[in-house]
């Protein structure tokens, strides 16, 4: 179980001193087996720093992040790497490493000093590109594939780390509809079947109402709403959340709510 | 069948990627069998070159007394400092720009374009110029100034790229090295406008990039430095592979980033400063090695690492000796002729970077 708990975190500005613009402030949340929870706020709302926060790329300045109850910064590096691992909106490799390649690097945090794979860790690999539906492409180039393909291939690299919690900041974003679909249904199967907790940050309502259970609601840093999505994902939420009327109502033939943005308020 | 995509280079790299199944133990032991043959091979032969021939069966015969061995002679006090020093400075160049290109995230960067051999040359030049007084201590001193001279401009980059967060952009990266190089550049010549001419003719072919060393001791005293270095590659391998990738991810995989940084660029300007204080500012080796042996090996840092010292070594021992043959009697340094390899190279390289 990987908990946040009044969790507060302010960039540290250029002239040093002020702390006063906190991205995160006083958050808390817990993501374990089986959770699929939606993280949503506007820009700027600290949904990335939150998620960081819990990667352990950032330490809170207030407030503890524990794994197992444990606090992170007790843990070593690979051993929370072993248990949490992060997607994120894109990846921009270097150089022109292909599919296995970049999913083999996922078994790192196993791996001894020398970080060598062997015949357990290639296995590892295959299996995570078979459960991502990308086993005919190990041998492509990173570089030529198609950007719902490249979410793919780096959610495989997230499952061959063999972590049970996977923080995903805004996966789908820069996806046209069809691959947004696609990683969806992967993420929802994944959480299923393999009881991964999922925290997922979007401006995706749609795609939070459909796939995430609960949610957690992001304003200058502030929760301002957290339960189950059928409760909290509601008109009013929503015009606090972004300043927008919307029309929310359930869609018999998607299964879940659906949000139709009507207009500014201002 | 491993799909292509058209370019031929791309084909080649599918079926040496297709080769992953035989695992990277065995690619490793390839790779670095083959880098040491390759090295060992130039180094051997390299001497045979040259305006007296020699043979190498003459030169070896431990039978015959030194004194009357010319082959020997030539061999080994002669030509063979030159080539080891040829070989020596390549694997530092190559692979510290493969460590550089990783770290900056960048296939353009390299020690010389970013103005990181220059940083070193100056460093050298003001220990040759105002230390010249204390010359006992000099031959320790180069190599020492050098490398204090690159880390000086490897904390000017990095500070920049640093600045910018997530900028290690070609753009930022090419206009730092311009800069750099043309202020350290503006220094050095001021050091040559105070310096006697004897000595400016001097630091002149070593600021060209020369391997004309008189004995084994530049070689002998910038060895430590490099052995020290190119360990230090070897080992940060697998997490360059995966800052390259992306810094957050290998954060998140459990790498210290700061400090695979700092250990980084630290041993890429230990290596720059003592391939420096061997042969001078030599040029493009850095970018031609790194990209021919990422298109053999890969990508994979801990192949193309290995790949970098074998192949750099040979690179540079060949070049060097196209220099001293070429136009014989008469010695090309050997920084013209990788310039003239690599400035075309460098370019086209930018194109297809663009593209």
């Amino acid at each position: 179980m990987l908990s946040a708990r009044n969790v507060s975190f302010a960039y540290p500005t250029r002239r040093g001193g002020d702390r006063s613009r906190a991205a995160v402030r006083n958050v808390s949340i817990d993501v374990g087996q089986g959770t699929f929870i939606g993280v949503l706020g506007p820009n700027g709302s600290g949904k990335s720093t939150l998620l960081k926060l819990l990667g352990r790329l950032l330490t809170p300045d207030a407030g503890t992040v524990t794994l197992d109850g444990r606090p992170l910064g007790a843990w070593p590096r690979q051993a929370v790497a072993r248990r949490v691992a992060m997607v994120p909106q894109e990846t921009h490799p270097a150089f022109d490493y292909t599919v296995l390649d970049l999913v083999l690097m996922g078994r790192y945090p196993h791996l001894g000093a020398l970080a060598i794979e062997g015949p357990s860790d290639l296995a590892i690999a295959r299996d995570a590109l078979r459960a991502t539906g990308m086993s005919a492409f190990e041998s492509r180039l990173f570089s030529t594939l198609s950007g719902g393909e490249k979410q793919r291939v780096v959610i495989a690299g997230a499952l061959a780390q063999q972590a049970d919690v996977l923080l995903l900041d805004e996966p789908t974003a820069s996806l046209d509809p069809g691959h947004q679909l696609e990683i969806a249904a992967l993420l929802v199967e994944l959480n299923r079947t393999r009881a991964l907790g999922l925290l997922l940050s979007t401006h995706d309502l749609n795609l939070a109402a459909s796939v995430c259970h609960d949610l957690v609601m992001l304003s200058e840093g502030m929760v301002i709403g957290t339960g189950p999505t059928g409760d909290v994902l509601t008109g009013a939420n929503i015009e606090r959340l972004y300043g927008i009327r919307a029309d929310v109502r359930f869609h018999p033939e998607a299964g879940h709510l659906t949000v139709v943005p009507l207009r500014h308020l201002s | 069948m491993p799909p292509t995509n058209g370019e031929g280079v791309v084909s080649a790299r599918d079926r040496i990627a297709h080769s992953t199944i035989q695992g990277i133990r065995a690619r490793l032991v390839t790779v670095c069998l083959g880098s040491v043959a390759l090295a060992l091979g130039a180094i051997v032969l390299a001497p045979l070159a040259g305006s007296t021939s020699i043979s190498l069966a003459h030169a070896f015969d431990l039978t015959r007394p030194w004194a009357s061995n010319v082959d020997a002679q030539i061999f080994f006090v002669a030509r063979l400092p030159r080539v080891l020093a040829a070989a020596l400075v390549g694997s530092a160049l190559a692979a510290s720009g493969v460590v550089f290109q990783a770290l900056l995230r960048n296939p353009l960067a390299t020690p010389f374009t970013l103005g990181i051999s220059s940083g070193a040359a100056l460093g050298a030049m003001l220990v040759l110029t105002i230390g010249g007084a204390f010359a006992a201590t000099t031959w320790a001193a180069v190599p020492a100034a050098s490398f204090a001279g690159a880390l000086a401009a490897v904390s000017i980059v990095y500070a920049l790229a640093a600045a910018r967060h997530r900028g290690f952009s070609t753009s930022v990266l090419l206009l730092a090295g311009v800069t750099l190089n043309s202020f350290f550049s503006a220094l050095i010549l001021m050091l040559q406008y105070f310096a006697d001419m004897a000595s400016v003719m001097q630091t002149l072919r070593w600021l060209l990039g020369d391997l004309d060393v008189a004995s084994y001791t530049p070689i002998v005293v910038a060895l430590p430095m490099l052995v020290v270095a190119i360990t230090a590659f070897l080992v940060l391998a697998p997490r360059l592979n995966l800052l390259s990738v992306s810094i957050d991810a290998a954060a998140m995989r459990g790498v210290d980033v700061v400090r695979t940084q700092r250990i980084s660029f630290l041993s890429a300007s230990l290596a720059t400063g003592a391939a420096v204080s061997i042969g001078g500012p030599i040029g493009f080796v850095g970018i031609i090695v790194p990209h021919l042996v990422r298109l053999i090996v890969g990508p994979d840092h801990r192949l193309a690492l290995p790949a970098s010292l074998g192949f750099g070594a040979a690179f540079l021992v060949a070049c060097d000796l196209v220099g001293r043959t070429v136009i014989a009697p008469l010695e090309l340094p050997v920084g013209i002729v990788t310039a003239v390899i690599g400035g075309p190279f460098f370019l086209w390289l930018l194109v297809k970077h663009a593209q």
